[in-house]
């Protein structure tokens, strides 16, 4: 199975930034087996990758690969919903 | 946190939009450092408002912008305009107007795990505030984050965090924000509540079969404005334009020069002339010879080589050579020497509002010193009673302002004397009103011509009678022994008129 790229856009010292950092980094270690890459971006200081990215919440998560192209807001509190997103090659609204 | 901040910058008053009007009727512009709501249904022209203020901002102000869009695609709001003089797409080239483009991605949506906030969406918008040293922002239209973000009421808490950051950055600002119908509440959304102190509406109103569209400020926090809708245009060219009407004051330069009216009698009978800068309305009802009378004042004006402009919109410009070459004036050669204009189009071709603004920008185009319009009623036709007498007070104010002189010509309904309409609202804008009747004399139709008013100058009291012959109009001497000539019933007394003022004055 093909690596998984994720991005999380956060603020720095923002409380629902910190606490989804943590709980992708749970779901990364116990769910996902170290098959992915995560990588953390704060919107201050690279604007540019927001903006392109059109990055409007905080925390904002991407799933860059595998297509699609998946996005979840929040904190990431909810678990299940997280992992089912990443998880489902289609989307589950549609289903 | 900086309150103390926030009360300094109160005092720095407001930036103007640049757009054509309404920084009259705002008393100057939108309020400096301030979040200002723009309600207004879809087509209302809100979003082009708040680009045009964006636009003006580089184009006349030198200060730099910010777009932010919820709902279009930058390049389709890019698009949109690129027909009008903003240069919108040079400036976003240029570095001159950012965009933070914040428009829905297809297929794209966000779904929701846990609590958010809108930080990265002001963490965007302060970097391209930064990055362009912007002065302004607009943000267009807010009301498509509720959809995208689902969470209301963290979008009204988000904008109402992101005001007070545009704030502090010493950014003035314009929201958009949808509304569901004209005469309901200021924004969905509840959006007001949260974001301004200063709100106005835009409205575009179906009325007699045409779309009104207005501007109206509801509030603008501790400044003076005034209140009301004002209508205002789109125009390919120039955008939004509104005519200032209430504005107006009819205190231009009262001067003194005289010039023809084109008919040598008439001209004794204003005391040599109407005046260079006043308006006449002439008012008669069909076959008086109205079109004649503007006809001459065209023809005087030609021959004393002024720029003369005839707006017709009775006859086709075809049927008005022809018509005029039979009094004896040649239209077509003085279009050729260039100092003569016909502008002859149907009323209905567009609302009165539009042509109020063609004919503005004819007349800064063509620079006539005497205009005249054939005839008022035909335009009135397309409207109602107030955007009429807008209009008349419109074309009156741009004429005196370029120092042009003015005849307006009015139908009558009733052959005989009567009252239309049209002279209960605009004869108090017009400087001079002359007025043409059909008498009824032994039997015999003849026709009588009296200057009811003339501003400022002393004129002739009496009814005269005039004839229409081959080489235009004559007048002659003063009816006598008849009265009732404006009324309409005319009647010859049997008494003269030192025995009527003997009656008058008994001696004791």
């Amino acid at each position: 199975m093909s690596e998984m790229l994720l991005q999380l856009y956060v603020v720095a010292d923002n409380v629902l930034s910190k606490r989804a950092i943590d709980n992708i980094r749970d779901i990364c270690d116990q769910s996902l087996k170290g098959r992915v890459r995560l990588e953390i971006i704060d919107v201050v200081k690279e604007p540019d990758r927001a903006e392109h990215a059109k990055i409007l919440a905080t925390p904002t998560l991407i799933r860059r690969l595998p297509p699609p192209l998946r996005r979840i807001v929040g904190d990431l509190s909810d678990r299940g919903m997280v992992e089912a997103v990443l998880a489902s090659p289609a989307d589950p609204l549609q289903e | 946190m900086t309150n103390h901040k926030y009360t300094e910058l109160d005092s720095l008053g407001v930036v103007p939009t640049g757009i054509a009007g309404f920084d009259q009727i705002a008393h100057g512009g939108i309020p400096q450092n301030r979040t200002t709501l723009i309600g207004g249904t879809a087509g209302s022209g809100k979003t082009l408002f708040a680009l045009q203020f964006l636009a003006n901002g580089v184009e006349k102000y030198g200060e730099n912008g910010v777009l932010v869009t919820f709902e279009e695609d930058p390049e389709d709001l890019v698009r949109n305009v690129q027909n009008l003089d903003w240069h919108l797409d040079e400036h976003i080239d240029d570095g001159r107007i950012a965009v933070v483009d914040v428009s829905p991605v297809p297929g794209e949506a966000a779904i929701s795990a846990g609590k958010y906030d809108l930080s990265a969406l002001i963490s965007r918008i302060e970097h391209a505030v930064r990055k362009t040293d912007a002065k302004r922002a607009i943000l267009d239209s807010v009301g498509a984050l509720f959809p995208q973000v689902i969470d209301s009421q963290v979008v009204r808490h988000e904008l109402h965090r992101l005001v007070v950051a545009l704030r502090a950055m010493g950014v003035t600002s314009l929201i958009t924000v949808e509304r569901a119908d004209e005469d309901g509440p200021v924004a969905r959304y509840n959006v007001e509540e949260f974001v301004a102190d200063n709100v106005m509406l835009l409205r575009n109103r179906q009325e007699s079969e045409r779309r009104r569209r207005t501007v109206e400020i509801v509030k603008i926090r501790g400044a003076d404005h005034l209140t009301g809708e004002f209508p205002f245009t789109i125009d390919l060219k120039e955008g939004l334009t509104l005519s200032p009407l209430a504005t107006i004051t009819l205190s231009h330069e009262a001067g003194e020069v005289r010039i023809s009216s084109g008919i040598g009698e008439l001209d004794k009978m204003c005391h040599g002339g109407p005046f260079q800068d006043s308006i006449i309305l002439v008012s008669g009802a069909t076959g008086t010879g109205k079109t004649l009378m503007a006809s001459q004042f065209m023809k005087a004006g030609i021959a004393a080589g002024e720029r003369t402009l005839l707006l017709a919109f009775e006859e086709s410009e075809a049927q008005l050579v022809r018509n005029a070459a039979a009094w004896g004036i040649d239209y077509r050669g003085a279009q050729e020497q260039g100092h003569f204009r016909i502008v002859a189009e149907y009323p209905e071709n567009r609302s009165l509002i539009d042509h109020l603004v063609r004919i503005k920008q004819i007349i800064e185009e063509f620079k006539p010193t005497r205009v005249a319009v054939d005839s008022l009623s035909a335009l009135e036709r397309v409207s109602n009673g107030r955007s009429f007498r807008e209009f008349v007070l419109g074309i009156t104010s741009h004429l005196k302002s370029v120092g042009a002189a003015g005849m307006f010509t009015n139908t009558t309904d009733k052959l005989m004397g009567g009252e239309s309409i049209t002279e209960t609202h605009i004869s108090t804008i017009t400087d001079s009103i002359i007025i043409l009747r059909y008498v009824e004399v032994r039997g015999e139709m003849r026709r009588g011509i009296t200057v009811l008013k003339m501003r400022g100058s002393y004129h002739d009291n009496e009814i005269r009678e005039y004839v229409i012959g081959s080489e235009g109009m004559h007048i002659r001497e003063p009816f006598r022994n008849v009265t009732g000539i404006l009324s309409g019933s005319g009647a010859r007394t049997l008494i003269d008129d030192r025995a009527a003022l003997g009656e008058l004055f008994p001696d004791e």
